[in-house]
């Protein structure tokens, strides 16, 4: 790791005004990516601007419709969280299962969808139920949120603040480990909030993406037999050692069978 | 049997230290005025060194020196040796090319050592280490076994003609053939061992310190055997005087092998601490130790196997191209040959074996050996043929091997690939094992999971393994260059407490333990009096150190024999003291006793008299109590046993679940049921490992690490492993004095071709015929998804 500048601002327009001065400088929330990659050299900011001691990012409100988790809530926290278990119960048990215990009691949701790792499993989250992104300056729709692999819709300096989650009527996460990292080599999430569906993968492709195919299927009949002839192309998928185009292609349909199981099932 | 002594599960002693933070390991020492060494590392797989440019690194903070290997050159170190000097098949010396511990004039696989950086602090060290700049000249590389030994490949070594080490062969080749040409069945299989990255939990370190004052040299090192590295070090690469040179080897957390070798890093340091007048320390991070540690396996294999129609073996065939990475480590040449070639009788009393090795270098970290080194790879050869033929010839798993077992009353056997064995009772471990493994439901258990779409397998694995390698005789004629005996010493104190001194070294095995059960029951003082001793070449006689499960059949051999003299030397003093023949003076449980009488002695009451020898034949005995053994075995020791593993695989995901896995092991006599019980556990769980997640990647291309990191390199963690069933059966070594086998191995010897085994037998109502280790979700996807279409088609 090579030297840098630290901040620990206790407000978050401090935070933002600490980064804004710094050559090259970085937000650090749960480190769980940033610090690994530094530690290798991958990475070497000039200054972090550390989020620990900002308390407005952190916590969870739950009213009827929605549940809001502030940006520096560490995943252990949501999985932990009674409130989400019973508004989102899938959520709950999505963030139960992020990396490892070490890394769910310091890793955060808006670290994590900030950085946007293409394996990274609240993206499916925040793209199947449907998310609002909320920064310092704006509302983002998950929609518009994730753009590539490692690369979001926020603008240089922005911070996420907290992420809303609609509460759907039924909804579940099924995801497939990569064997080593367990990062999710494929993860589906699959919501139904009325008559609409949303079916997010993650892990399969550089981006978190949608598959509109299986969410018209599932909207006429939410059961897993719906999707089960829907083939999913290799050809936007990653290929590494863990698993080739065709393997991942082929997991989506399994996972988005599972999941929606689950669903039904909950 | 007392509640510490031989065949108790007495707690470790060690445990206490481990557990609660207070182990003493390399890189808890620090020393006044200590520097920091960083090395810089080839980027490359293969390429020419140009030139190297220190001068911004030297002028950068904190930096002491920085050293290149044309440094070491002017001082004229020399290259790392190598242990073992195989010959071909034509009776010509294998290749051995030069091993410098810093490249010169070229890199040969990514993490080959190129300079040192030596800094005030192990930061500044590694920031001028990013200052030397390496002019490289990029050249192909080679990677695999196979593309080595193509005529156009890259050439590793500029002075030999191809990148072939040796070809070697062992069995008669014109039997094997013969016994071919009358076979009624002949299978085939084409077989990878994949390599594995060895992964201990500590890190290698070292810490060199050169004393002006008396001119000698301390290494401390993480050293499976500190002696062989100092014999290797002083006389090899420095041209010290060993008497000038200490080396210790304090706790280590865990070898697998890969800490036997006498690795650049301590023979850079130990040079290095006198040039800078300094003590120079190293510990290596996670990712050197997936690039610079010995890898383990890396083979190619074609076996076949002859029978005739009932399915009696007549013959097996091997050729096996093996990996030796680009320069030779200590051991190497002989875990791809000696250790893997005398192994393919396995338990089976086949008559004509032959096998053909060719030992290749490549641009990779060298490999050798690995938990089990050559007998894991001998053993899934086996294993796999076995099974396959019996699915061939649509016999069961359990009856070919029945058949085929060599009789418990045909011991000693003699194996046509050059082994003895001693004793064994193959049948009727397998029976063992198969009531463990409730073999009669399992069909049961295979449709009930196939109600629930998941196809279970049944997978054996009949194992055998060589341990204690030996004689040294022996070895030296099969081109060993160092000995195979060990050495120990009792030293009774005069209150009747005792330091053991052993050769053997623990790191993880649990010798503090095990030494001090055997220790107190023959002496018949409790185990509390019994210190254990190892590690440090200025305190224990000189030993050969802890591989290949050697450490109790010849270590503790080595023991007992050293407390053979001890008692008989207190016999002499007890037949003075008590005014009797020696003759008639009996010894049983720590007590002297004039047979036929009540008139005794204790140990300690012997041992306070042989150093307060007021009462005392001194004319004809000298005082004192303290008596050293070396031992050198006979033959190997031969442990075997069956594994039985049962998986259920998901067909949707080519998940692989171990469900059970049944091991019975014979080990001969146990000392430590618990810890050797610990021991299989680890070893299983290194099989496994080996059998489902661990895989060392290279890019063919570039020769690149692909897995140099645990986000990639699959390691085996609790929930990927079943609860084990774990038991033993003895039939006791006739070769060593304590009946035992070692059992440190087996685990990892055993339980992949169990489980791969398993897996096939699972998938064989869909086709399934052909599957490489690792068996992750990807591969059985892929070969579920082959077969089936074959099928369709």
């Amino acid at each position: 790791m090579h030297a840098f500048e630290y901040h620990r601002p206790e407000k978050s327009a401090d935070a933002v005004s600490a980064l804004k001065k710094a050559e090259d400088g970085r937000f650090l929330a749960g480190g769980q990516s940033l610090l690994p990659s530094m530690k290798q050299r991958l990475s070497a900011p000039s200054d972090l601007v550390s989020l620990s001691r900002v308390n407005e990012l952190r916590g969870i409100k739950v009213d009827g419709k929605a549940v809001t988790i502030g940006s520096m809530t560490r995943h252990a926290e949501v999985a932990d969280s009674a409130d989400v278990a019973r508004a989102i119960p899938a959520l709950a048990e999505l963030a139960s299962n992020i990396g490892d215990r070490q890394v769910r009691n310091l890793g955060t949701i808006g670290g994590s969808i900030a950085n946007d790792d293409p394996s990274a499993d609240y993206p499916a989250a925040v793209l199947a139920l449907n998310a609002t992104v909320v920064t310092d300056r704006r509302r983002i729709a998950a929609d518009d949120f994730f753009v590539d692999m490692f690369e979001t819709a926020l603008e240089p300096e922005e911070l996420v603040t907290a992420v809303e989650f609609p509460v759907p009527d039924q909804a579940a996460y099924a995801k497939f480990e990569q064997p080593a990292s367990r990062f999710a080599l494929v993860g589906v999430m699959v919501a139904r909030s009325g008559s609409e569906v949303r079916v997010a993968v993650t892990g399969a492709a550089p981006s978190v993406f949608r598959v509109p195919e299986m969410e018209k299927a599932l909207a006429k009949e939410f059961k897993a037999s719906a999707i089960e002839g829907i083939n999913i192309s290799p050809d936007e998928m990653m290929a590494d050692m863990h698993g080739d185009a065709d393997y991942r292609a082929h997991l989506v349909g399994v996972m988005a069978r599972r999941a929606v199981d689950a669903a039904a099932n909950r | 049997m007392s509640d510490t002594g031989i065949g108790a599960s007495v707690k470790r002693r060690e445990d206490d230290r481990f557990l609660t933070g207070r182990g003493h390991y390399t890189d808890d020492i620090s020393l006044p005025h200590q520097t920091w060494a960083y090395f810089v590392r080839s980027p490359h797989a293969h390429a020419r060194i140009r030139s190297i440019d220190t001068a911004a690194a030297r002028k950068a903070p904190g930096v002491v020196a920085v050293f290149t290997g044309d440094d070491l050159a002017a001082d004229e170190i020399g290259g790392l040796p190598c242990g073992w000097q195989v010959t071909d098949k034509h009776g010509e010396p294998m290749k051995e090319p030069a091993h410098p511990p810093l490249a010169q004039g070229k890199v040969r696989y990514v993490g080959d050592h190129v300079a040192v950086v030596i800094a005030e602090s192990a930061w500044q060290a590694r920031d001028a280490a990013e200052m030397v700049d390496v002019d490289y000249e990029m050249l192909p590389a080679v990677v695999s076994v196979d593309d080595a030994v193509k005529s156009d490949a890259a050439r590793v070594h500029d002075d030999l003609d191809d990148n072939v080490c040796y070809v070697w062969e062992i069995g008669e080749k014109a039997d094997t053939d013969a016994a071919f040409d009358k076979a009624d069945h002949v299978t085939t299989l084409d077989l990878v061992n994949n390599r594995l990255i060895p992964n201990a939990i500590e890190p290698r370190a070292a810490l060199a310190n050169y004393s002006a004052g008396d001119d000698a040299y301390t290494l401390y090192t993480t050293s499976q055997n500190p002696h062989v590295t100092r014999l290797l070090m002083s006389a090899f690469v420095l041209n010290l005087p060993e008497h000038k040179v200490r080396v210790v080897s304090p706790d280590v957390g865990g070898g697998f092998g890969s800490k036997i070798f006498h690795y650049a890093e301590e023979a850079v340091l130990t040079w290095a601490t006198r040039k800078v007048g300094r003590p120079v320390k190293w510990t290596a991070d996670r990712a050197e130790s997936f690039l610079c540690d010995a890898h383990g396996r890396d083979h190619v294999t074609r076996a076949e196997l002859a029978m005739d129609k009932d399915g009696t073996f007549l013959g097996m065939r091997v050729r096996t191209r093996a990996n030796m990475g680009a320069y030779l480590s200590t051991f190497a040449p002989s875990i791809c040959s000696i250790l893997y070639g005398t192994l393919l009788a396995g338990q089976y009393a086949t008559p004509a074996i032959h096998c053909e090795v060719t030992a290749v270098f490549s641009n990779t970290a060298p490999v050798d050996a690995y938990r089990g080194a050559g007998r894991p790879e001998a053993t899934y050869v086996v294993e796999r043929l076995v099974s396959e033929a019996a699915r061939e010839l649509g016999m069961d798993q359990a009856e070919i091997r029945r058949r085929n077992f060599i009789p418990k009353d045909a011991f000693p056997y003699d194996t046509p690939v050059g082994l003895s064995y001693d004793t064994g009772d193959y049948e009727a471990t397998l029976d063992a094992a198969m009531r463990q493994a409730q073999v009669d439901g399992f069909e049961k258990r295979r449709q009930e999971a196939l109600s629930r779409g998941r196809y279970r397998g049944l997978g054996y694995s009949t194992y055998i393994e060589a341990c204690g390698l030996a004689p040294s005789a022996m070895a030296g004629q099969l081109g060993a260059r160092a000995g195979l005996y060990e050495a120990g010493e009792i030293r009774f104190h005069p209150t009747g407490s005792v330091t053991v001194f052993t050769g053997s070294h623990s790191h993880g095995q649990g010798h503090e333990t095990t030494f001090a059960q055997v220790v107190s029951e023959r002496l018949g003082i409790p185990i509390e009096n019994v210190e254990v001793v190892h590690g440090d070449t200025d305190r224990i006689p000189f030993g050969m150190g802890t591989y290949g499960s050697r450490s109790i059949a010849v270590g503790g051999s080595a023991l007992m024999k050293a407390l053979d003299k001890v008692i008989e030397k207190g016999r002499k003093i007890a037949a003075h003291q008590l005014e009797a023949a020696v003759e008639d003076i009996e010894y049983d449980d720590g007590v002297y006793r004039v047979s036929g009488t009540d008139k005794q002695l204790t140990m300690p009451e012997v041992a306070f008299s042989a150093y307060v020898p007021h009462n005392y034949p001194l004319e004809t005995l000298e005082p004192g109590l303290d008596e050293s053994a070396f031992y050198d075995p006979t033959n190997f020791t031969y442990p075997a046993g069956s594994h039985i593993c049962e998986v259920e695989v998901d067909p949707e995901t080519g998940r692989v679940q171990v469900v059970n896995f049944v091991a019975v092991d014979d080990f001969g006599n146990v000392i430590n049921p618990m810890i050797v019980e610990g021991q299989v556990h680890g070893g299983l769980a290194q099989g496994i490992g080996q059998a489902l997640l661990e895989n060392c990647q290279y890019d063919p291309e570039s020769g690149q690490l692909v897995t140099g990191s645990y986000m990639d390199y699959t390691m085996p963690r609790a929930d990927d492993l079943p609860t084990f069933e774990v038991d033993t059966r003895c039939t006791p070594c006739t070769s060593n004095p304590l009946g035992v086998k070692g059992c440190g191995e087996a685990g990892a010897i055993g339980a992949p071709p169990a489980v791969i085994n398993a897996i096939l037998d699972a998938l064989a109502p869909l086709g399934v015929s052909r599957l490489d280790m690792p068996a992750t979700p990807a591969r059985v996807w892929h070969a579920i998804r082959t077969a089936s279409s074959g099928k369709a088609a």
